[in-house]
């Protein structure tokens, strides 16, 4: 007895030891495995977010002899008082964001409550209209320009509608039309991609509440009022939230399509800090616009993260 | 039951009224059996409308590429416009080839995209693996810090990664060895390195490696297999479909990618095919062979698309739900 109490604690301490270098190389094992991922990410996120915050109080230039100075506030002050663009671009993408967000998901909606119907080769219309997702946007946007010319496609198709009384218009040249323009072209774009996330949460909610409504014989305006609109709360909130995010980041179609006008009628956020910091040089400035752009995105995640904790 | 009687009235309301307040059950059957019929009909018109108008642009596009400009302005306005008819050659193509060095452009894509993709899946899946498997000080605090980026979206640090990487140090290939250089503008790593390390490829890696499980590793262990074995050998062959999503949806935002390109790349030589493609546009007012530009940089992805529709759409749904 003796003998094996005091062979017990020594070969506890040897397994302790073992163990814990064996944790110890577990451990180094483990940080080497992430170490390339983490360097690219502080690279190419970590410190690019901080550069963002830093240079947006200065007056830094892309190319230039002299180092960035301390401004302070005064890119804030600059947008807010000084650049009409400015105040443009944040206007053009609070109403890009305005109309799309509502109109794209509920067509959206309505796509996938279509697509959800047990009918022979659904699985063909839903690949169609899932399409232009995969498309690159730079070719949808030089596409739908052409569409959009005085002598383009729909002009064309307009006239021989209306008899040729149709009077030709320059879409993406006029300041009433060119946004309106854009919003249609990125709701045909996206909303196969927001049709997809709709069905996945449709499909998720539960047959038994379809199977316990039809019992209580309800119409098909009930069914959906009460037992799919519900079901899909969490879906709701999500595809609202990418959607705005997605709206707000508006660049690639007014790059190709616009450039920004006709006088600043389509000029966005990002085009705007794009334009400002990498065209023009002024990186201090554009990144101000930049960390402005970021703040709306933050401020609307905050809102989701609100919203879906209610759900709980 | 009011209300199913209401819906019932309102379909077959002739039928009900004939057989007085009591419908007969065979007439109600036929009713629904109407009623479904209908449905069904509607159904299929708003699944052809909402088809048409995905798809017209770009048969439209794909078709127009055949045609000489002066064809797809005579076609314009008729139902020919959408049709693969008249003088149709495959001239505007070679006209592409001509203007541009389109070969390049596409090889260059191809090269970003593939080094994106592969690369993206060997060192995410390593921090994933880490993180769901192994036990170290500061898991828990990496994968918070690495989900918290998925907040910023790429617009927001574009402009002062641009002023950054004209800083960082690139390597060059030189006949004695390795170079560096100042300055990463114009390279293939500034179109690559930025997107290989990937928040939500990452968090799902993670999540599907955590489901294997974990008795697997200690097997092995037991067996003498160190950590990367368990990994090479048991967790990535076991996870196969969680390597074709992360590959899916890292490939369409390479190969489509266009404003990090606009800004870092400005010699022809080391364009990606959307920074090229507006390039072109703006250079040549030939709208058949933009059409055929367009064409060629989509037509692949659409082909691989349809062939692997169910996994592209469920990856893009899947992840979009699940970030």
């Amino acid at each position: 007895m003796p003998a094996s109490t005091t062979i017990e604690p020594t070969r506890d301490v040897g397994k302790q030891r073992s163990r814990s270098s064996a944790a110890r190389k577990e451990a180094r094992t483990a940080w080497l495995m992430a170490s390339p991922a983490l360097l690219l990410l502080l690279l190419f996120m970590g410190i690019p977010i901080l550069l963002t915050f830093a240079l947006s109080f200065t007056n830094a230039r892309l190319i230039s002899p002299n180092p960035p100075e301390f401004i302070g506030l005064n890119n804030f002050i600059r947008a807010f008082s000084a650049d009409p663009t400015f105040i443009r671009s944040l206007t053009n993408t609070a109403f890009f964001a305005l109309v799309v967000v509502p109109c794209q998901s509920g067509l959206a909606l309505a796509l996938a409550i279509l697509v959800n119907q047990k009918v022979k080769g659904v699985t063909a219309f839903r690949t169609m209209i899932f399409m232009p997702v995969v498309t690159s946007m730079v070719v949808v946007s030089i596409l739908w320009s052409f569409f959009y010319e005085k002598d383009g496609l729909f002009n064309s198709i307009l006239n021989t509608l209306t008899g040729g009384g149709w009077t030709a218009v320059a879409w993406l040249n006029n300041p009433g039309t060119a946004m309106p323009a854009i919003i249609l072209l990125s709701i045909w774009q996206a909303v196969g991609l927001h049709m997809i996330i709709w069905l996945s949460g449709l499909q998720g909610i539960d047959p038994a509440l379809y199977e316990a409504a039809a019992l209580d014989g309800v119409n098909g305006w009930q069914r959906f009022r009460y037992v799919t609109w519900p079901g899909l709360h969490s879906t709701m909130v999500f595809i609202l939230v990418t959607i705005t995010i997605a709206a707000l980041g508006l660049f690639v179609q007014v790059d190709v399509m616009t450039s920004g006008g006709p006088q600043d009628a389509t000029s966005t956020l990002v085009y705007h800090a794009v334009r400002k910091g990498y065209r023009e040089q002024d990186m201090g400035y554009g990144s101000a616009i930049s960390l402005i752009f970021f703040i709306a995105v933050l401020a609307i995640s905050l809102i989701q993260r609100r919203l879906t904790r209610e759900d709980d | 039951m009011t209300v199913a009687s209401n819906t019932q009235s309102s379909t077959q309301g002739k039928a009900a009224a004939r057989a007085g307040d009591a419908p007969s059950r065979a007439s109600r059957r036929r009713g629904r059996a109407a009623t479904k019929r209908r449905s069904k009909v509607l159904t299929y018109l708003g699944l052809t409308l909402a088809a048409v108008v995905a798809v017209f642009p770009l048969l439209f596009m794909i078709f127009s590429s055949l045609k000489t400009d002066s064809q797809i302005f005579a076609d314009l306005g008729t139902p020919r416009a959408f049709l693969p008819v008249g003088d149709l050659s495959l001239d505007n193509y070679e006209g592409v080839f001509n203007r541009v060095p389109a070969g390049r452009f596409i090889a260059n894509s191809v090269i970003v995209t593939v080094a994106i993709v592969g690369l993206g899946l060997i060192v995410n899946s390593m921090i994933g693996f880490a993180i769901s498997r192994m036990r170290w000080k500061g898991k828990n605090l990496i994968l918070s810090l690495v989900l918290a980026t998925l907040m910023v979206p790429f617009e927001t640090i574009a402009v002062p990664l641009v002023f950054w990487v004209a800083k960082l140090p690139s390597i060059q290939w030189a006949v004695d060895g390795f170079l560096f250089k100042q300055g990463m503008l114009n390279t293939y790593q500034v179109q690559i390195l930025p997107y290989v390390a990937n928040a939500l490829a990452i968090f799902l890696f993670a999540q599907h490696f955590g489901d294997i499980p974990k008795e697997i590793d200690e097997a092995a262990r037991v067996d003498g297999a160190g950590w990367w074995t368990i990994y090479r050998k048991i967790v990535v062959p076991l996870s196969g479909p969680t390597f074709a999503t992360v590959a899916i949806i890292t490939m369409l935002p390479a190969w489509n990618s266009y404003l990090w390109p606009l800004m870092v790349v400005q010699q022809e030589s080391m364009r990606p095919v959307s920074v090229g493609m507006q390039y072109f546009f703006q250079l040549n007012p030939v709208w058949g062979q933009i059409m055929a530009y367009g064409t060629l940089i989509t037509l692949p992805v659409l082909i691989i698309f349809v062939i692997f529709q169910r996994s592209f759409v469920q990856s893009l749904a899947g992840t979009a739900v699940k970030g």
